[in-house]
C-alpha cells in the first residue's frame, strides 16, 4: 500500500522534465530582461554622473546651446548645452517620418489592396531586402548622391537636416511600408466585402473602411520608423555636417545626438566630464526610445479597444 | 531515446576533447609574448605595420593593435589594461589623465596643413587671415582676394588631436568658431574637395590633388619646413606606456624608433621621422633646437 | 466628380507611388551594385586589407563578419528559443507577461549606438575582454535577441493548437509536446526568421565599432587552434567586420583606392544580404515541403 502511495505521490519523470524545461525557458527569458536592466543601469550610471558628479544643472544641459565640454561657457559653467543636438535629432526624425508616411502607406495599400500579386512578387521581397541594407551603405550613398544633389538644388553646403531627412526617408521606408502592409492585411476580409456590397468603389472602400480600420497599426508602423530614425547613427553622421549649432534652415549643418556621440566617445577619457556628457546624450537616446515604445503600446491598446467595440 | 542520448554524449565528449587538445597544444609563446596597443586611429596603421614586421622577425611574438581613439588609448593605459596607449596629443593636454604616471615615447611627427576647395582661387593666407577665417570674422573669400564664395568651415571633432594641434599652432590657441565637424581626415578632405568655399585641415598624408593646399605666410607645408619648425603646425605621435614597461614593450618601442621603421614605414605612411627633426617641442609648446 | 472617376484617379496615384518607391529602391540597389561589382575579384575577396597602399582586399574582414555572425547566432539562438517558448507556451495573459513583452520591445528599438556603447562599457571594460570578437558577438547578441525572440514566438504561435492537443492526448508533458511536436513543426519559419535576422546583424556597424574594434590583424589561416591569438578562430582578437571596414575607409582611409575598395565592399555586403534573403526563402520552402510530405 505504501509503495503504491509513494509511487503515486512521487513526481513522475515527465513531471521532472516538464519542470526542468519550464525553468530552462524561463531563465532564458529572465536573461533577456536582465540584459535590458543592465543596459539601463550602465548607461544611467554614466549619464547621470554629469549631473551628480560634475554638478551640471539638468535644465542647463537640456536648454544650453553651446556644446564644448572641454571649455567653460559664457556663464562660467562648462559648456554642455545639448539643445542643438536634441533639436537636430527631433527635426530629422519628424521630417523623415512626414516624407516617408505617404509613400509607405501608398505602397502598402498598393501591395495589399490594388495588386496583391505584384505586391507579393516584387514589392515585398524588395522592401525586405532593403531592411537588411547596412546603414553604412546608406551613408556612403548619401555622401555621394544626396549631398551634391541638395547642394546644387537648394544651396548651402549640402550637409544638413535636409540631406539627413532624405537618407533617413529611404532608410525607414521599407520598415514602415512592410509594417503598414501587415496592418492592412490584418483588416478582416468581410469589412471590404461589406463595403463593396454596399456599392462603394474600391477607393471608397480603401479610404473609408480599410485605412480607418488599420489606423492603429499604421500609427505603430510610423512611430516604429521614427524610433529607428531617431537612433540611427552612422548614416546620419556622414551627411548631417555635425555642427553643434541650432539649425537656421534645412540646409545649414546641424547635428544629432547619435552623430556627436559616435564622433566624440573615442576622443574622451572615461570618467572625465567630456565623457560623462556624452553618456548623458546616450541616456537621452535611451529615454526617447522608451518613450517611443510607450507611444506604440498606447496606440496598440487604443486600437484594440476600437476593434472590440 | 537511449541511442540519441549516447550520440549527444559522444558529441559533447568530442567537443571537450577537441578544446582540451587545442588548449594543451596552443603556441606557448603567446601567453607571455603578446602586447596590446590601443588608441589613436591615425597612428593605428603605423603601429600595425610595424607590429606585423616585428612579428615576422620574431616568431611567436604578437602585437595586438586596436583603434578606439586617443582618449580611449590614454584611459586604457592609465588604468593599466593595455601595454601601450597610442595618442595624437600629449597626455598633459587630455583632461582626466595624470601624465606624470605615464612614460611618453614620441615615435613620429605629423605635419598638418590647411586645405581649401579649388574653386576659391586662394593659395596663400597670412596667419592673421587664417585666424580670421577659422574664428568666423571673415565670411566670404572675396574679402581675402578670392572668388565670391561663402566660407564653409569644416572642423575635426572636438577632442581630436588634429584639431587641438591646429588650434594651438595655427590659430595661436584661439578656439575655432562652431561649425561643421567631421571625425576623420578622409571625410574632411572629400568634403573640402566637393564643397565650394570649404576649408579644413588634414595631416600631410591626406593631401592630394582634389584640394588646394594653403601656404601660410608664404611658407609651403613640406617635410623640410617642418623639420626646422618653419612650418609651425605639426605634432608628435605618441606611444604612452607605464613608467616601467615590460621587456617586450620596451623592445617593440625601440624597434619602432629604429632605422628600419623610421626610414621606411614612417615615410610610406606620410609621417616625418623623429630623428630628422631639428627642433624639439615640449608639451607646453616650448621649442628647443636639437644639436 | 463622381465616385468612379475618383476611384480611377486614386488607383492611378497609388500605382504612381508604388512605382516611384520601386524605382527609388531599385535605383539604390543598382547604384551600389554598378559601382561595386566591377571591383570584386577573387583577389579582392581573399587578400587582406592594406592600410596605405592600393590593391588591398577584404578577405579578413569578410571572414570576421561570418565568424562573428556565427558566434552571435550560437549565443542568441538558444536563449531566444527558450524565451520564445516560454512566452508562447507557458506565460499566462497577465500584466507581468505584458511588462516582459514591453521590455523586449524596448530592447528591440534601442539605438544600435547605445547597444554598442553598453557593450564597450560592460564587455570591453568591465569584463576586460578588450576589443575582441567575443565582445562583438555579445553586443550583436543583445541586438539580435529581441528580433529573434519575437520571430520565434510568432512561428510557434502559428502552429495550431490541434497539434498540442494531440501531444497531450498521447500523454506527453507540455515540455515534451513543445520540443518534440511544436518546435519541429515551426522549424521552417524559425529558420527563415534566423536567416533574416542574420542578414540584419551581418551589416551592423555602429554596435561593433567600440566592441569588436576597428582593426583586422593578419591571420594565420593554417592555424585553426582557437587558443592561438593569430588563429582565425581565436575569439579574443580584435576583428573589424566588413560594415565597420566600409565606415572606416570612408572616414580614415589613406589608401589611394579607398573609394574603389569601399564601393566593392558595399556591393559584397549587399550581395551577402541578398543571399541571406534568398537562402531564407529557399530553406523555408524546402523544409516546409520536407515536413509536410512526411
Amino acid at each position: 500500500m505504501d509503495k503504491i502511495r509513494a509511487s503515486l505521490l512521487k513526481k513522475s519523470i515527465a513531471t521532472k522534465i516538464e519542470r526542468r524545461g519550464k525553468i530552462l525557458s524561463l531563465s532564458c527569458l529572465a536573461l533577456i530582461i536582465l540584459v535590458v536592466f543592465l543596459i539601463f543601469y550602465f548607461v544611467a550610471s554614466r549619464g547621470l554622473a554629469t549631473f551628480f558628479q560634475n554638478h551640471i544643472n539638468l535644465w542647463q544641459f537640456l536648454s544650453g546651446i553651446q556644446w564644448n565640454p572641454g571649455t567653460v561657457g559664457s556663464n562660467g559653467q562648462p559648456a554642455v548645452g545639448a539643445l542643438p543636438m536634441i533639436v537636430g535629432s527631433f527635426l530629422i526624425t519628424i521630417f523623415s517620418a512626414i516624407v516617408a508616411t505617404p509613400f509607405a502607406i501608398g505602397t502598402a495599400v498598393f501591395m495589399t489592396e490594388i495588386s496583391p500579386r505584384r505586391g507579393a512578387q516584387i514589392l515585398r521581397p524588395v522592401t525586405e531586402l532593403l531592411v537588411g541594407i547596412p546603414s553604412v551603405v546608406y551613408g556612403f550613398i548619401g555622401l555621394q548622391v544626396v549631398v551634391p544633389f541638395v547642394r546644387n538644388t537648394f544651396g548651402g553646403s549640402g550637409y544638413g537636416i535636409l540631406s539627413g531627412t532624405f537618407v533617413l526617408f529611404v532608410m525607414i521606408l521599407p520598415t514602415v511600408t512592410s509594417m503598414s502592409a501587415d496592418a492592412l492585411n490584418a483588416v478582416p476580409r468581410y469589412y471590404r466585402e461589406a463595403s463593396l456590397a454596399l456599392g462603394a468603389t474600391r477607393w471608397q472602400t480603401i479610404y473609408k473602411v480599410v485605412l480607418r480600420a488599420a489606423i492603429p497599426g499604421m500609427l505603430t508602423a510610423i512611430v516604429f520608423g521614427m524610433a529607428r530614425a531617431f537612433g540611427e547613427a552612422l548614416a546620419v553622421q556622414m551627411v548631417i555636417g555635425n555642427a553643434t549649432l541650432l539649425p537656421h534652415n534645412l540646409v545649414s549643418p546641424a547635428s544629432t545626438l547619435t552623430s556627436i556621440l559616435t564622433m566624440g566617445i573615442g576622443n574622451t577619457v572615461m570618467g572625465s566630464l567630456q565623457n560623462n556628457a556624452l553618456w548623458s546624450l546616450a541616456m537621452i537616446l535611451l529615454l526617447m526610445s522608451l518613450l517611443f515604445n510607450l507611444i506604440i503600446r498606447y496606440i496598440g491598446r487604443k486600437g484594440k479597444l476600437n476593434h472590440e467595440r | 531515446m537511449k541511442k540519441s542520448r549516447v550520440i549527444q554524449l559522444l558529441g559533447l565528449i568530442l567537443v571537450g576533447v577537441g578544446i582540451g587538445f587545442g588548449y594543451t597544444n596552443r603556441a606557448h609563446t603567446d601567453t607571455g609574448e603578446s602586447i596590446t596597443a590601443v588608441g589613436s586611429t591615425a597612428l593605428q596603421p603605423l603601429v600595425e605595420a610595424a607590429g606585423e614586421q616585428y612579428s615576422s622577425e620574431h616568431t611567436g611574438v604578437f602585437i595586438n593593435v586596436q583603434g578606439g581613439g586617443s582618449g580611449t588609448g590614454l584611459s586604457q593605459i592609465q588604468s593599466g589594461a593595455v601595454a601601450i596607449g597610442n595618442s595624437d596629443i600629449f597626455a598633459e593636454e587630455q583632461a582626466g589623465i595624470n601624465a606624470k604616471k605615464l612614460q611618453d615615447h614620441q615615435v613620429a611627427v605629423v605635419g598638418i596643413a590647411p586645405i581649401i576647395n579649388k574653386q576659391t582661387g586662394i593659395r596663400n593666407l597670412t596667419k592673421q587671415q587664417l585666424i580670421q577665417v577659422f574664428t568666423g570674422k571673415v565670411k566670404n573669400w572675396r574679402e581675402l582676394g578670392g572668388k565670391n564664395l561663402p566660407i564653409v568651415l569644416i572642423n575635426r571633432a572636438q577632442g581630436s588631436g588634429t584639431r587641438k594641434t591646429f588650434e594651438s599652432y595655427a590659430l595661436d590657441g584661439q578656439k575655432s568658431a562652431d561649425s561643421q565637424e567631421q571625425d576623420s581626415s578622409g571625410l574632411a578632405r572629400s568634403i573640402v574637395g566637393s564643397t565650394p568655399g570649404a576649408v579644413s585641415y588634414v595631416a600631410f598624408s591626406y593631401l592630394d590633388h582634389s584640394v588646394t593646399t594653403l601656404k601660410v605666410d608664404g611658407v609651403t607645408p613640406t617635410e623640410a619646413n617642418v623639420r626646422h619648425n618653419r612650418w609651425k603646425i605639426w605634432s608628435y605621435e605618441h606611444l604612452y606606456t607605464q613608467k616601467q614597461p615590460n621587456q617586450l614593450t620596451k623592445k617593440f618601442i625601440t624597434y619602432i624608433l629604429s632605422e628600419a621603421v623610421q626610414k621606411k614605414l614612417v615615410k610610406q605612411l606620410g609621417y616625418i621621422s623623429v630623428h630628422d627633426m631639428q627642433v624639439q617641442r615640449r608639451a607646453s609648446g616650448k621649442i628647443t633646437t636639437v644639436k | 466628380m463622381n465616385a468612379k472617376r475618383v476611384d480611377k484617379i486614386a488607383t492611378g496615384v497609388l500605382y504612381a507611388i508604388a512605382a516611384l518607391v520601386v524605382i527609388i529602391l531599385v535605383a539604390l540597389l543598382g547604384y551600389i551594385l554598378v559601382q561595386g561589382v566591377p571591383e570584386i575579384s577573387w583577389h579582392f575577396l581573399t587578400s587582406p586589407a592594406l592600410s596605405f597602399e592600393a590593391g588591398g582586399g577584404i578577405g579578413i574582414q569578410l571572414f570576421n563578419s561570418f565568424y562573428l555572425l556565427f558566434l552571435a547566432l550560437l549565443i542568441s539562438l538558444p536563449i531566444s528559443l527558450g524565451a520564445g517558448i516560454y512566452l508562447n507556451e507557458y506565460a499566462g495573459q497577465n500584466t507581468i507577461t505584458g511588462l516582459i513583452r514591453t521590455t523586449i520591445e524596448i530592447l528591440s528599438s534601442l539605438p544600435s549606438v547605445v547597444v554598442g556603447l553598453f557593450g564597450y562599457l560592460f564587455f570591453v571594460v568591465q569584463f576586460k575582454l578588450g576589443f575582441s570578437i567575443l565582445s562583438g558577438a555579445f553586443a550583436l547578441t543583445v541586438f539580435n535577441l529581441p528580433i529573434l525572440t519575437r520571430s520565434i514566438e510568432e512561428a510557434l504561435a502559428n502552429i495550431s493548437d490541434d497539434q498540442r492537443e494531440a501531444g497531450y492526448a498521447l500523454g506527453l508533458s507540455r515540455w515534451e509536446t513543445v520540443t518534440k511536436i511544436v518546435v519541429p513543426a515551426a522549424l521552417p519559419s524559425i529558420i527563415t526568421g534566423v536567416v533574416l535576422s542574420a542578414g540584419r546583424i551581418f551589416g551592423e556597424a555602429a554596435a561593433l565599432i567600440y566592441t569588436a574594434g576597428q582593426s583586422a590583424p593578419a591571420l594565420n589561416f593554417s592555424d585553426w587552434n582557437p587558443f592561438n591569438i593569430s588563429s582565425p578562430l581565436s575569439p579574443l582578437r580584435p576583428a573589424e567586420t566588413l560594415a565597420v571596414h566600409i565606415w572606416k575607409i570612408n572616414s580614415e582611409g589613406i589608401m589611394p583606392d579607398a573609394k574603389a575598395v569601399s564601393a566593392g565592399a558595399s556591393a559584397v555586403l549587399i550581395i551577402a544580404v541578398l543571399l541571406f534573403n534568398f537562402l531564407a526563402r529557399w530553406l523555408g520552402k524546402r523544409l516546409y515541403k520536407h515536413l509536410t510530405a512526411e
